[in-house]
């Protein structure tokens, strides 16, 4: 019997075992609506060539060859209207969900590696790793985080890898500092020394023993990253350091504002892009929310 | 004696952070594509201040050694000659900081006004529909990205209603007699609602649930349910003895407030075109202006740096039960 329990994770395979290791909240009405909520933008984002109407770059003309441009909504046709380029918004709007989650979930993922490997070492070795890895998290922390992008976004080549690298780069030490605390208590339980003692060796018992334990806080702090990634995405474009190449939510409020959208009172081109960067965002503050109710229950009460 | 060393220790690491971001800046403004030699030399200057400037950051030794002249001038105040503006970049800075403190203390004081009398009426009436409304309605306001807020806010208040100006600090011609004047006119109080009232919305949410949590825990304490039983009325227990005790941590969190906003406010003025720091910063970059664009980035670190500092040891002081060990 013991190796019938002993084999029962294999059959759900390693998928199954990581979307279980990950805890996901799904007993927090929260929780869930964030969970709806970026299924809807995932679903946008990968059907964008069906549900965008036109190219989101196209220069637009009617059918008289006038320059579609400025269009209210509903006017000729144009569900959320056009820019002053005569670009249609609710095409924007659709691949600006792919730039925004293509950002958010590298950013995340990098934010959440970085920060877990180096909470791990940190926690894991203590000694110098641990001194010379907590020094590098002070200067991180240290880094004023929104101009730092903007110089390195302006420096570099204009693109959103550059800005990703850049968040990464500095987000990873709110996550390092977490994982290395839970780590330091980690390492003194009875399985671990167990471990020790039956002669692993320390890459053996930091992934296979500790790693599996922290999955979830890194899974919180990557969900809180994708937010902070979206933001500050949004932020470089609309200083015109972004991507010149891709549709973002972020460029749309940057070209709105550029264009005098704000003094014609075009709110059809603003809001929407708003909205949607609060929408994905928010979503993010539920799941973690919810994370943190599972992993720290004292915050329920 | 343990405080003394606390405090020793934590300047140190704070001498020792600002030391790093110096390097970090130096690297990047050196390494970046191009002449180094642009960091500090446009073409366009006269031959004679090429070869002061020259000489002043060493720019024909080797990298190592204008490192060490870069520090020692960094020491100095000596942050080099504005590409545009031809004047010093200290002073340049010196005249954009007080704008960009007004907006962050503004803001700040009148968000923290507000989130802590909020927090501590949402942890009184927990469990409300109210407090059901009003929480996700908290976590909204901090995903908006702020720039976006302000424009919707321009976008009603200034060019659909045309209470408020729609940008800049004073109206184009407006002339005052001393900087104390501009700043008490009502010309520039009216410039100011607006990118005030953007950062305040903004910012509110950090108080206001670290208060109602803060709240929570403390009305589970023993001296509250004490004044319970002493059959003091409901509000006197929420205000005098629970809110008092939960608002130190909120208090020390006003530090670190001010450095975020510092390095947050560069889009807000750019949005509204307020001539601070971090609009400064954004044009310095866009126009290559190399010398502007690193004094501003320095000095919104130090600032950054420097309130954090100070509120970790404002925590430390107000509550002597958090020790840095």
């Amino acid at each position: 019997m013991p190796d019938a329990t002993l084999s029962t994770p294999h059959r759900f395979g390693a998928i199954g075992r990581l979307i279980r290791g990950l805890h996901l909240p799904l007993n927090d009405p929260f929780a869930i609506a964030g969970i709806a909520i970026y299924t809807v933008f995932i679903l946008v984002a990968i059907f964008a060539d069906q549900l965008a109407p036109y190219d989101p770059t196209e220069i637009l003309y009617t059918a008289d060859y006038d320059l579609a441009a400025d269009r209210r909504p509903g006017e000729d046709g144009f569900i959320l209207g056009t820019t002053s380029l005569g670009r249609d918004i609710f095409s924007q709007l659709v691949y600006g969900s792919r730039a925004a989650l293509l950002i958010g979930i590298t950013a995340a993922f990098m934010v959440a590696l970085i920060g877990t490997i180096v909470g791990l070492l940190a926690g894991y070795f203590g000694g110098w790793v641990d001194l010379v890895l907590m020094r590098l998290a002070d200067i991180a922390f240290g880094i004023p985080f929104l101009p730092f992008v903007i110089v390195i976004a302006a420096f570099l080549d204009p693109s959103i890898w550059n800005v990703v690298l850049a968040m990464a780069l500095v987000l990873w030490r709110d996550t390092g500092r977490v994982i290395r605390s839970q780590v330091l208590t980690l390492r003194t339980r009875a399985y671990v020394q167990a471990a020790r003692v039956c002669g692993s060796s320390d890459l053996k018992i930091v992934f296979r023993h500790i790693a599996p334990n922290i999955l979830p806080l890194s899974f919180l702090y990557g969900s809180i990253a994708i937010g902070w990634a979206i933001l500050t995405e949004a932020s470089i474009s609309f200083l015109g350091f972004g991507d010149p190449e891709t549709i973002s939510w972020g460029y749309m409020l940057q070209d709105a504002f550029a264009s005098a959208a704000l003094s014609q009172g075009a709110y059809y081109w603003f809001v929407p892009p708003g909205l949607c960067i609060i929408l994905v965002v928010v979503a993010g503050f539920f799941i973690s929310r919810g994370y943190e109710e599972i992993l720290f229950p004292r915050l329920k009460e | 004696m343990a405080l003394v060393q606390q405090i020793g220790g934590r300047l140190l690491q704070l001498v020792f952070v600002l030391w790093a971001v110096a390097t970090i800046l130096f690297l990047m403004f050196r390494l970046m594509p191009g002449n180094p030699l642009a960091a500090y030399i446009d073409v366009t200057f006269t031959e004679e201040q090429q070869l002061a400037l020259m000489a002043k950051f060493g720019l024909d030794r080797p990298l190592w050694e204008q490192y060490f002249i870069y520090l020692w001038n960094l020491l100095h105040g000596e942050l080099g000659d504005s590409f545009f503006y031809r004047q010093p970049v200290f002073d340049r800075l010196m005249v954009l900081l007080p704008n960009t403190l007004i907006l962050a203390f503004g803001s700040l004081i009148i968000a923290y006004a507000f989130g802590i009398i909020a927090g501590s009426y949402l942890a009184w009436k927990r469990g409300s529909v109210g407090e059901q409304v009003a929480i996700p309605l908290v976590l909204t306001t901090r995903a908006m990205p702020e720039f976006w807020l302000g424009m919707v806010l321009l976008a009603v208040f200034s060019f659909w209603l045309g209470w408020f100006p729609a940008g800049g600090m004073r109206s184009p011609g407006a002339e005052f007699d001393s900087v104390g004047a501009l700043y008490t006119s009502r010309d520039f109080l009216a410039h100011l609602v607006l990118p005030i009232a953007t950062l305040a919305i903004y910012s509110q949410g950090l108080p206001l649930l670290l208060m109602r949590s803060n709240m929570l825990d403390v009305m589970r304490e023993d001296f509250v349910t004490m004044a319970r039983i002493k059959g003091l009325s409901s509000f006197t227990v929420v205000v005098r003895h629970a809110a008092r005790n939960a608002l130190l941590p909120v208090m020390t969190s006003f530090a670190i407030g001010v450095g975020y906003q510092i390095q947050g406010n560069v889009v807000v003025e750019t949005v509204f075109s307020w001539p601070g720091i971090g609009r400064e910063l954004v044009n310095a970059v866009a126009a290559s202006d190399y010398p502007l664009a690193q004094g501003a980035f320095l000095l919104i670190a130090v600032v950054f740096v420097l309130m954090n500092f100070i509120a970790d040891m404002l925590y430390g002081l107000l509550d002597p039960r958090v020790s840095h060990a």
